[in-house]
């Protein structure tokens, strides 16, 4: 009798500890591969990726307060960021390709301006959302179905058709050689310039989509919750390293690892201190991110 | 202006605004000064249709300055280029390859990370042809029919020159530019780039090569076209300028 409680809790941890798993995975994911794109691809570390995100959340949010049913303003959501990146691209972020610290201060800026603007146009805090699809609950825990389940589902989705849309389409091809070597693919008859709007408005899109789909689980929606997911989606760059799919996965599926066994066992607070030391001791071994070393040991493996 | 143009016929270098069918490519009054530096000098420098036209000249002469100039990597200080009826002048490096107009550089700017076949995709990505024809068509012609899905950076100097010479041809271009293209190869590969080369030549395409190896040019080329700080200094059959005094001092007698 007692074996059989004993069980029944070590089953209802492990399954508390999974959950929280794939909802840090799922978090992780979604906030870093619009960063990791516009990184990988165009050498730009975009600092208002965080803001990004919020006008994401709040085109969706405003959209949904305003009576529209909250798929379709998530897709307003999505809209408005896309609109809003490209505009950027064009004004800002254009003069900076590969002058990756200047785009670091030209958007850290860029960042300040955004959510000090939400502050004014949009007060202190817009009402929250309520999460749809509620929770299962199982013994003493229960996790959230959208949180823990769909959004994790959505960002694989997200990933692997990022991989058909670079690896297998003709945009793909020639947003890869562009990012290779732009003066050949333009000696190829590729516009390169277009290809960098559209891979920045790609980068944007999807920044807009995370915004949109963590609109109904943020709870309050303030113009200083970019920190929130720009802090996660940096250091996954960091440790994933300049592959943008691979990287993305593999980072996310290390820290959020880390992040879940810690908050699940010491609480959120550890969970995050715990990302942020992976970070530090990634960044001391593997200077080039995970697959930077996986890059090298195969150029390492064919010379020798 | 030293031009002097040893053959009989002076060609009309304005020709080119699209009445003469012959001219493929015309420069006209083209100038490009960096600083205080003029490194091409008022050139009018035309091409006629189905020839394979070489470049040649002392270092510094202008020779790559004026390829990138008719290219639109650089953009003129002054004067015009027109090509197969259409005024370049101004126009994306881009938007000039879909007038007609292909680019080999001097070093081989091939995709590492890419296989041959997908490096051959690149520009095939911007035509309507049949894809798979083109690309079997294309393997065939430079010889990697072996090598369709082998990783770019494994292939050979060689190989790399001759697959890029593949991502030109299959833009389908009237005229080919190619920089140097035998820099750096063994006798037998510059033996192959010569056959692909003539073999081009006899479908129809157009070529301007800029070529240090003489050997080379005299095996390809039947006009050449002397450069000489930044002015055209002489052009005409590969016979009358080898033999020209001028060309010789200047020139050839560098390696004579």
């Amino acid at each position: 009798m007692i074996e059989a409680t004993l069980f029944a809790i070590v089953v209802y941890d492990i399954a508390a500890l999974f959950f929280q798993f794939l909802n840090s995975f799922g978090f992780i994911i979604l906030a870093t591969v619009g960063l990791a794109i516009i990184f990988g691809m165009m050498g730009v570390i975009n600092l208002a990726h965080g803001e990004f995100i919020l006008i994401g959340v709040y085109g969706t949010a405003l959209a949904y307060h305003a009576g529209i049913p909250l798929p379709a303003a998530m897709a307003v959501g999505v809209v408005v960021t896309t609109v809003f990146g490209v505009v950027i691209e064009r004004t800002i972020v254009r003069h900076f390709y590969d002058r990756l610290l200047d785009s670091m201060v030209a958007t850290w800026g860029l960042a300040l301006v955004i959510s000090q603007l939400l502050l004014i146009v949009f007060g202190s805090s817009l009402d929250s959302i309520g999460t749809p699809l509620g929770s299962v609950s199982y013994g003493p825990f229960s996790s959230s179905i959208y949180r823990s389940v769909l959004l994790p589902a959505i960002a694989i989705l997200v990933l692997a058709g990022l991989y058909v849309l670079f690896t297998r389409t003709e945009f793909g091809i020639k947003a890869r050689a562009t990012i290779e070597d732009p003066e050949t693919a333009r000696a190829m008859g590729i516009d390169t310039d277009r290809m960098y709007v559209a891979t920045f408005a790609i980068g944007s899109a999807l920044a807009g989509l995370t915004g949109a789909l963590y609109a109904p689980a943020l709870g309050s929606i303030t113009p200083n919750r970019g920190g929130t997911f720009l802090v996660e989606a940096f250091v996954a760059v960091v440790v994933g390293g300049p592959s943008v799919i691979i990287g993305t996965l593999s980072a996310s599926g290390v820290l959020s690892l880390f992040n879940a066994g810690g908050s699940f066992f010491f609480g959120t607070f550890t969970g995050q201190m715990l990302l942020l030391l992976v970070a530090i001791v990634a960044l001391r071994v593997l200077p080039d991110g995970i697959t930077g070393y996986v890059d090298d040991w195969r150029q390492r493996r064919r010379e020798g | 202006m030293s031009t002097q143009d040893i053959n009989v016929k002076q060609q009309p270098a304005v020709a080119a605004t699209g009445g003469d069918t012959d001219t493929l490519l015309a420069t006209e009054q083209l100038t490009k000064k960096f600083g205080g530096l003029t490194a091409v000098d008022s050139v009018d420098f035309s091409i006629t249709e189905g020839e394979i036209r070489c470049l040649i000249g002392p270092n510094g002469a202008g020779k790559s300055t004026l390829l990138e100039l008719i290219t639109g990597q650089l953009s003129p200080t002054e004067g015009n280029i027109y090509f197969d009826g259409t005024d370049l002048t101004g126009l994306d490096t881009h938007a000039r390859i879909d007038t007609g107009l292909s680019v080999k550089f001097q070093s081989p700017h091939v995709y590492e990370n890419l296989s041959v076949t997908e490096n051959l995709r690149v520009p095939l990505q911007r035509t309507d042809r049949d894809t798979q024809r083109v690309l079997a068509e294309t393997l065939d012609r430079i010889a990697l029919s072996g090598e369709a899905d082998t990783q770019a950076s494994e292939l050979s100097h060689g190989e790399k020159q001759r697959l890029e010479i593949g991502m030109a041809i299959t833009l389908d271009p009237k005229l080919m530019l190619l920089d140097e293209p035998v820099a750096g190869m063994s006798i037998d590969e510059t033996d192959d780039v010569a056959k692909l080369i003539r073999s081009l030549h006899d479908d129809g395409m157009t070529f301007l090569v800029v070529e240090h190896d003489m050997e080379f040019v005299r095996r390809i080329s039947e006009r050449v076209t002397v450069l000489d700080q930044g002015s055209i200094l002489r052009q005409g059959p590969i016979e009358d300028i080898e033999s020209d005094d001028e060309v010789r001092r200047i020139y050839l007698g560098e390696d004579a």
